[in-house]
């Protein structure tokens, strides 16, 4: 029964959900066989540095052993450090696979150690059976393509694409957890975040927005977006956009949902004058109810969206913001 | 300084993706090619880069013969040359384009003195495999980092900026280094016609790596059939309004 | 959304700017049951409409296209959709300088009047970005605009709709058309199956697709044309609207260069030709951007952006501005470059309206409607008529080759004698080896290859004393062997081949009938009576000119040129009925040509039937025996002369010819081209020409060929004849003579070659009482008379005998004549030699 490593990240201290996915995957992969997770740490106490209990929550998913790796350069983000101590430990438990979250974060740190392990690296699998070779299932195109693929090595690093699988606690399990301190070179401290910068106070993220109102190319000029922030701002919304709309200059990148752009997951995203293409729909999947405003009743978006209305936007938009005052003034 | 830029050549994909009939490939018969859209803002930044401290620009890509329009692109924003890592259009896996982008830096540095800087994109737009720009930096013993959406360079630094929750984390690294770049770093200029007509002259070193034995082997490709959903119509146009803002209520975002 | 309908009284398939506008122009001439289909959504669903630059420069050469511009640009301007901008064709070099020049001579012809030549420093006013230092000059028309065709297109929907005429679905794809017995029944879409009485092909690059569907042809070709648009340009920024300043056409480097709001939008003709299949197009959903918008090749497009740059510097040469949006655009364009409209001949009730640009969108929609309604459009589109391919032209092949020779025209200069060289030969006479061999210089009709002129008979110019042409322009396509020819045909007899005549016969009981009701002259003659005659559509106009042999009964036997031949085919088989049929014999005949006053001698020579002229009288037909062969031999002639057409099996054709230029030596038999048999002899005789002098524009009346007695008989067009015959005439046809060629400027001698207007001497042009231009229908040589006759239909008061008038010629006026006013022959005025009598000519 093969042995699986799993690289486990934590957000401000807390377990990310995202970990779990992982951990997920990652006992499945053993099918029976030993699962460990990796937490790295900063030292006890230190602002978002996850503690031990955190560490050993990783148990009830299915980690028999956390190795919860404890240094204070990990009190900031230094990728080649925690690469390191992940490489080391998959060869120390005689990894047969490690497997991360497929977030910026995590593909960086597998890339970075699978490359110091000399083994090949599949990022975003949704699916994976080891072997010789392993066969993985793993995302294109921001999801809207597989790839089959045969990973030929000794240890299959893969990580999961998000949401690919939903995290599954275990009855009953829990984890041992081993602290530890390694030893980390200072050519693997080179690569860390020396500052954080706070971002200019700009509304509502995007990405963490329960509500996203986006404009495509129907809007047709940066003003176009005043009836859209509009709308946004009385549903306390954050505003979006597709990729048509920041090459045309008309808003900033920041605003862009889509596969290179922000991926967002809010409870509702209302998209006006977006006809749905792969690049932008990639972003939107997360969304749990989509409303199209489109002139297009058979736009590809039709065939992704909960709701639409049929329309001019620049008549339905402000429509609706009146409607809203209306009700509200009730 | 000199500043690599490393590239791809991707189908522009809007509409339904189609393969070819073996399944190893998106059918691109009716689709044209583009940078990448992170490597297309890597362009921009090295071509600014020079722009602001001197020195020159080069563009490296791993493609088929096609490619070198995408190359001529990129000449044409202000990248003095090229060079064309040239395949039979079987695509390479992370490891063994590595392996031919390492070779190539090489050759070009020890003709041309080193570059400061590598620009790849985060990931590739097509393959997205997340990983070529780390495997370079470790190949050259270069520190890398990836998810970029600020850079500058000053006193043989560079300062790096990667957005995370509620501000952006800075990474500051000694050059020689290899960058990833993320889409919105900067909004890349179109090419110019006196850009065009200069590239048309600029030189391209071609060359043909051959192709190793791959380890992130792609098998097919599959469409996934998404669960197509009908969308219930609330009404068309302004009169529409009551039907979104009782389905708002009803879905307690008011 | 409203249920797809099981019935239609009409489907327009296609809902570009043509479908759109074909369902709006029915709905408002009161048809109902409209259902317009298109398989992309609305108002954009993917075709060329929606790429269109949406320009309209109203001057061509063409008169219908002119026609078809200016009637679109009418309706543009009264639904309020066309922003005047104007528009400039500009000259690098002498050589476009004259065909500007040329240019406003056809302005004049079709009364774009605000139309003028511009110098540099005017176009540098006019377009302060561009660099007039390499100019010579400008074409410069105020009137030019653009349009929002999409718009247009909404409105013709909203409108039809609101008449309650019209049902709009889109995202519908045709899958099938249903035929029975050559009639349109059915169309299956993916929304249904729904009966329609008709069916309209609108669908533009996508139709010979869906034509093929019903076992119909729409020759057309999806071609490339690049476009490119450069931003933003900081003199744009300060317009108030989408374009202020006119259009450029860069003719000589065959580009033009346009304000789009903030863009500078570059559209090319110069690349090479780019064609594709109707199946190559990817579906909306396929499709990275619109179907009809393919991935940009830029290599093919960096040439010409040095041209762009060298004409406007400090746009193109602006580092801050930057290609942002290029496509390959396609278009459709056909063999002979001329739009594909009308009812196809091998469907009834299929129609098509397809190769239509933007700038005939609105007109053709019009047009086509009333087609459909009335039976007769109000712009003669018979160069249009898809009725008028043989079968090789509606081949993908043959279409592709022409459209790929023809590209690279688009903005070029096109001489009106031009011939194509791609795809030929393709349909060779029994005699073209004998004829290659006796170095005849072929031009092409309908893809059979004619002598136009023997280089053989090269000593005869010297013998004759034939004049050359100095100007080479003049002298394009044109030999004076053509004039020397000529001249020993007159003087002894000539021979030509004849074989692309389109032949047909009327059969069966109600043949008499048939030939009645679509012919104006008398029909009910005796078996063996050859008559000629106009054919007339319904509203006056002509629809063709032709002969008409009783061989029968019941059996008449139609001739008519091969040009129009097909047309005139569908024009008779629509006008039969149950009790009599139509039988295609093009290709079962050839036709020799034997005239000249020792025609008989040969001719007699070999048959001992009497060709005598009172055992063989002019205007009959009879089989005789010529050696081993029965031939036909018709007694009529368009050369003017004694002689005879003669029909035998086109396998025989050779042996004839040869046996009758055996016969002929000892009498001076020369071989003749269709220079003589279309131009000279036809012109010094006053014979008039379909499409030439007749079209749907003008009446028998001032054409001058009233018949001496107007049958009781009905017939198409009769009504019309009546009400032509009571009112004056608005203009009457008149052959003129150049009284001097010689150039006021280079003092050269010029030869005007027909289409150039006729004006007074201060060069104000002649416009009658309809509104219609005089212009020269007909010009060429009369090497009897040693004049240069043109044709033009003159306003009476002009219609003068003697009166001098102008020809203007790039530009320039040489004095003309009016030497006769109607159709009296310039040369031989009593028609002698047609009888045999030369003496009184000759003395």
């Amino acid at each position: 029964m093969p042995t699986i490593l799993v690289l486990a990240t934590t957000a401000d201290g807390a377990v990310d959900d995202i970990s779990l996915q992982a951990l997920t995957f990652g006992r499945r992969l053993a099918t029976g066989g030993p699962v460990h997770a990796l937490v790295v740490a900063g030292e006890p106490g230190a602002e978002g540095t996850p503690a031990e209990a955190t560490a050993a929550g990783f148990g009830a998913y299915g980690a028999a052993q956390v190795h919860l790796a404890r240094h204070p350069a990990f009190e900031t983000f230094a990728p080649d450090a925690v690469a390191a101590v992940l490489a080391d430990l998959a060869g120390r438990v005689a990894a047969d696979a490690v497997v991360g979250p497929g977030t910026e974060a995590g593909n960086t740190v597998l890339a970075r150690a699978a490359a110091r392990d000399g083994q090949p690296f599949a990022a975003n699998c949704i699916a994976a059976t080891l072997g010789s070779p392993a066969q993985v299932t793993r995302q294109r195109w921001g999801g809207t393509l597989q790839e089959e693929a045969a990973l030929h090595g000794d240890r299959a690093y893969v990580s999961v694409a998000p949401h690919a699988v939903a995290a599954e606690a275990l009855d009953g399990s829990s984890a041992a957890v081993d602290a530890f301190t390694p030893d980390i070179a200072d050519a693997d401290l080179v690569v860390r975040v020396v500052d954080r910068v706070a971002a200019a106070a700009s509304g509502i993220s995007l990405a963490e927005a329960k509500v996203v109102v986006s404009g495509g190319r129907g809007v047709g000029s940066t003003d176009g977006f005043k009836p859209i922030e509009e709308l946004a701002s009385l549903l306390g919304a954050a505003v979006g956009c597709s990729r048509a709309v920041t090459i045309s200059g008309w808003r900033s990148h920041v605003d862009q949902v889509g596969q290179t752009g922000t991926k967002i997951a809010p409870n509702l995203y209302i998209a006006a004058g977006i006809s749905g293409a792969t690049q932008h729909m990639a972003g939107a999947k997360g969304a749990k109810k989509i409303l199209a405003i489109n002139k297009d009743a058979e736009a590809p978006i039709m065939s992704a969206a909960d709701y639409a209305v049929i329309g001019d936007l620049h008549q339905i938009v402000p429509a609706i913001s009146a409607e809203i005052r209306r009700a509200r003034g009730a | 300084m000199k500043v690599l830029v490393c590239i791809k050549s991707v189908p522009a994909v809007a509409g339904r993706i189609t393969l070819t009939p073996d399944a190893r490939a998106i059918d691109t018969k009716h689709l044209g090619f583009a940078i990448g859209p992170h490597e297309e803002c890597a362009v921009e930044e090295a071509v600014r880069l020079i722009e602001a401290h001197g020195g020159e620009a080069v563009v490296l890509t791993l493609g088929p013969s096609t490619a070198l329009e995408q190359l001529r692109d990129a000449l044409a924003l202000g990248v003095a040359r090229a060079i064309h890592l040239v395949t039979d259009g079987q695509e390479w896996d992370p490891e063994s384009t590595t392996a031919a982008i390492v070779e190539a830096i090489r050759a070009d540095e020890a003709a041309s003195g080193p570059f400061d800087l590598v620009l790849v994109g985060n990931e590739a737009g097509d393959s997205a495999d997340y990983q070529v720009g780390v495997r370079i930096g470790r190949a050259l013993g270069r520190p890398v980092v990836t998810a970029i959406k600020g850079l500058s360079v000053a006193d043989g630094r560079a300062r790096c900026e990667q957005e995370a929750s509620g501000g952006r984390d800075v990474f500051e690294l000694p050059l020689p280094a290899v960058v990833g770049v993320l889409e919105g770093i900067n909004l890349p200029r179109f090419p110019s016609v006196p850009g065009r007509l200069r590239a048309k002259s600029k030189p391209v070193e071609a060359s043909e790596p051959a192709r190793p034995a791959q380890r992130l082997e792609l098998q097919r490709l599959v469409v996934p059939q998404g669960a197509a959903k009908q969308a219930v119509v609330l009404g068309h146009g302004p009169d529409a309004a009551p039907a979104v803002v009782e389905v708002l209520s009803n879905l307690g975002v008011l | 959304m409203a249920s797809f309908p099981t019935r239609a009284k009409v489907v327009v398939i296609g809902a570009g700017i043509v479908g759109n506008s074909v369902a709006y122009h029915l709905a408002n001439l009161g048809w109902r049951d409209i259902l317009l289909i298109d398989k992309g959504p609305l108002p954009n669903p993917g075709g060329s409409t929606g790429h269109a630059s949406n320009f309209i420069y109203l001057v061509d050469h063409n008169k219908e296209m002119t026609q078809l511009t200016v009637e679109s640009a009418r309706q543009y301007q009264d639904w309020g959709v066309y922003t005047t901008c104007g528009g400039i064709e500009v000259a690098r070099t002498e050589t476009r300088m004259n065909e500007l020049r040329r240019r406003m001579d056809s302005a004049k012809n079709w009364a774009i009047d605000d139309a003028r030549l511009v110098t540099p420093a005017e176009i540098k006013e006019l377009v302060p970005f561009i660099d007039e230092s390499i100019l010579v000059g400008g074409f410069y028309t105020p009137g030019v605009g653009v349009v929002d065709s999409l718009r247009f297109g909404t409105l013709c929907r909203e409108k039809a709709e609101a008449m309650g005429a019209l049902t709009v679905f889109a995202n519908t794809e045709v899958t099938g058309l249903g035929v029975e017995n050559e009639r349109i029944r059915t169309v299956e879409t993916s929304r249904g199956t729904v009966e329609a009485d008709c069916v309209v092909i609108a669908c533009g690059v996508w139709a010979p697709k869906i034509a093929e569907m019903a076992g119909s042809h729409i020759p057309l070709t999806p071609t490339v044309h690049q476009m490119a648009d450069y931003g933003p340009v900081p003199l744009f920024e300060q317009s108030t609207k989408a374009i202020e300043y006119p259009i450029v056409r860069d003719m000589d480097v065959l580009m033009y260069e346009r304000q789009d709001g903030v863009g500078l939008e570059v559209g090319s003709y110069a690349h090479r030709s780019i064609l594709h299949d109707p199946e190559d197009i990817p579906s909306n959903e396929a499709a990275a951007l619109s179907p009809t918008e393919f991935p940009f090749t830029q290599e093919d497009f960096d040439p010409q952006l040095e041209d762009a740059l060298e004409l406007m510097p400090s746009i193109l040469g602006d580092e801050r501005v930057g290609q942002k949006y290029a496509i390959n655009g396609l278009i459709a364009l056909t063999p002979d470059g001329m739009p594909l409209l009308g009812e196809t001949p091998e469907v009834k009730g299929l129609w098509s309206a397809a190769a239509v640009w933007v700038k005939e969108g609105p007109a053709v929609g019009k047009c086509v409607a009333e087609w459909m309604v009335y039976g007769e459009p109000s712009i003669d589109v018979a160069q249009s008529d898809i009725s008028r391919f043989h079968a090789h032209q509606k081949t993908r092949q043959h279409t592709k080759r022409r459209a790929f020779e023809a590209f690279p025209k688009t903005y070029g200069i096109v001489h009106p004698a031009e011939q194509y060289l791609s795809d030929r030969p393709l349909r060779r006479s029994p005699m073209y080896e004998w004829q290659a061999a006796h170095e005849a210089e072929f031009f092409e009709v309908a893809g059979w290859e004619r002598p136009q002129w023997y280089r053989s008979n090269a000593p005869l110019v010297e013998k004759y004393g034939v004049e050359t042409r100095p100007n080479e322009w003049d002298a394009r396509w044109w030999s004076p062997i053509i004039n020397a020819e000529h001249l020993a045909m007159r003087e002894a007899a000539g021979i030509f081949d004849l074989s692309a005549f389109a032949i047909f016969d009327i059969v069966g009981p109600g043949a008499l009938e048939r030939a009645q009701r679509v012919a104006l002259r008398q029909m009910d003659v005796p078996v063996g009576k050859v008559v000629y005659t106009p054919v007339l559509s319904e509203v006056g106009g002509f629809k063709s000119d032709l002969t008409i042999m009783r061989l029968g009964e019941r059996v008449f036997r139609v001739v008519t040129g091969g040009a129009h031949g097909m047309s005139d085919l569908k024009w008779f088989r629509d006008h039969l009925a149950d009790d009599a049929s139509l039988v295609d014999q093009t290709t079962a005949f050839t036709t020799i040509g034997v005239w000249g006053p020792r025609a008989r001698d040969i001719v007699q020579s070999i048959t001992r039937a009497d060709m005598s002229h009172e055992g063989f009288p002019f205007g009959t037909c009879r089989t005789v025996e010529i050696g081993s062969q029965l031939v036909l031999a018709s007694r009529i002639s368009y050369v003017g002369d004694l002689g005879w057409e003669l029909y035998v099996p086109m396998e025989q054709g050779l042996r004839l010819w040869e046996e009758l230029w055996a016969a002929g030596e000892p009498h001076g038999l020369t071989a003749c081209g269709i220079g003589v048999y279309g131009t000279t002899g036809r012109l010094e005789k006053g014979y008039r020409a379909y499409g030439m002098e007749l079209d749907g524009d003008y009446t028998i009346v001032e054409a001058g060929m009233v018949p001496a007695r107007i049958k009781a008989q009905d017939y198409v067009g009769r009504e019309a004849v009546l009400r032509q015959i009571a009112e004056p005439p608005a203009a009457l046809l008149c052959t003129l003579t150049v009284d001097d060629h010689t150039s006021p400027s280079s003092g050269e001698k010029r030869y005007p070659l027909g289409r150039q207007p006729i004006v007074l001497a201060d060069g104000t042009p002649l416009t009658d009482a309809k509104g219609r231009r005089s212009y020269a229908t007909s010009a060429g040589a009369s090497p009897s008379t040693g004049s240069y006759i043109l044709f033009a239909y003159l306003p009476p008061d002009q219609a003068v005998e003697g009166n001098q008038l102008f020809v203007e010629y790039f530009g320039e006026r040489y004095p003309v004549t009016v030497r006769v006013v109607g159709a009296r022959p310039l040369f031989d005025p009593e028609n002698l030699r047609v009888r045999g009598i030369t003496e009184a000519v000759v003395a």
